[in-house]
């Protein structure tokens, strides 16, 4: 079965697990630029950064049979320094005419702070200037609801900003409607122990329009699974799912939405 | 997916974290000194399960989060720690 990661840290991953993938039936896998863990220096790390994303992650992908595409910014996480975050922004433009550069993300919000907020809308702007695709990291836990709001209000408060080119990560039961019912795209993550489980994931699917939906390994550094996909599409068939149900979720659904950037090619 | 077929497939996963939520409690409260805010916050989402009040998990979710809507002055954390003291 074919399927699109639309949402992993390959960078912290090892190449077994691009081998495991491929082996899944993984074709594609994108890439949301994230926090590493710790803070980087300066806005020179950064710099590193991308050019990993837009030049040695790519052929480290190919040499398993994938193509990556990967999201530029400054992650929520690292957002409460505001000088520093200008000083990354600055640097995404001379990268986004890059061929496997699919837009701004994963921006958003991580514990709903006044200055990840600045942060947030500078990238928004970022992205409408640029006529960027959007992807939103959501906040974590306890503080997901306040920050998915808040978002969400960045975001429809923005004419520029068509909700159809907004994917919204990361979201569970208590977030799901409020993102489709903005017609924003949402992201469901499995993850082993925060986020949602394959069963929960299929829940949602099976009570919401499933048209503005994917699912996603987020796959990086911490407990998760890069083959959260492929599993969850097994569970999706143990449910009686047709093949077909499986396919567009899997595949159809993240290749509509990422084929509004001209770099997204299949 | 039938009723039958549901439990066919998650009875028997959903009884296993049924009895090890139960098995925390227990360990929690013979743990000596005090609890904090999360337990409290726990056992208010745990009232979510009984009753045939629909959206379970949603409600669930909800018992933890924030429900304010004013940004903070300054992250001073980066993580969460699942529970918000109500």
């Amino acid at each position: 079965m074919k399927y699109i990661e639309p949402h992993a840290h390959m960078v912290s991953r090892t190449t077994d697990d691009y081998e495991r993938m491929a082996l899944a039936g993984c074709k594609i896998v994108c890439e949301p630029a994230f926090w590493a863990g710790f803070d980087r220096s300066s806005p020179a790390g950064f710099f590193d950064y991308f050019c990993q994303l837009t030049e040695h992650e790519p052929k480290r992908a190919a040499k398993f049979g994938l193509k990556h595409f990967c999201w530029l910014c400054i992650n929520s996480k690292e957002a409460e320094d505001v000088k520093l975050a200008g000083e990354v922004i600055a640097l995404i433009p001379k990268f986004l005419g890059r061929s496997n550069v699919l837009g701004i993300g994963e921006i958003g919000l991580n514990k709903n702070s006044r200055n990840e907020l600045r942060v947030l809308e500078m990238q928004v702007e970022l992205a409408a200037k640029h006529n960027q695709l959007i992807l939103v990291h959501t906040p974590h836990l306890e503080d997901k609801l306040k920050g998915t709001k808040l978002i969400l209000d960045v975001l429809k408060n923005d004419k520029r900003i068509k909700p159809e080119r907004v994917i919204i990560d990361h979201v569970e039961e208590h977030t799901v409607e409020m993102v489709l019912d903005c017609g924003m795209w949402a992201g469901m993550t499995l993850y082993p122990e925060t986020k949602c489980t394959p069963a929960r994931a299929i829940d949602i699917l099976e009570t919401y329009d499933r048209e503005r939906l994917w699912m996603n390994s987020a796959c990086d550094w911490g407990v998760s699974d890069p083959l959260a996909v492929p599993k969850t599409a097994l569970e999706m068939k143990r449910r009686g799912h047709r093949a077909g149900a499986v396919e567009k979720i899997v595949f159809s659904n993240p290749k509509r939405f990422l084929e509004q950037s001209p770099n997204f090619k299949v | 997916m039938t009723k039958q077929k549901t439990l066919d497939l998650y009875f028997l996963d959903a009884r296993h974290k049924l009895i090890e939520l139960a098995a925390f409690l227990d360990r929690v409260e013979r743990a000596e000194g005090k609890d904090d805010f999360r337990l409290k916050s726990f056992r208010r989402a745990l009232g979510e399960l009984t009753g045939k009040k629909k959206k379970k998990a949603r409600n669930v979710l909800l018992a933890f989060s924030d429900p304010t809507m004013e940004p903070i002055d300054k992250a001073t954390s980066k993580g969460a720690c699942g529970a918000f003291p109500k």
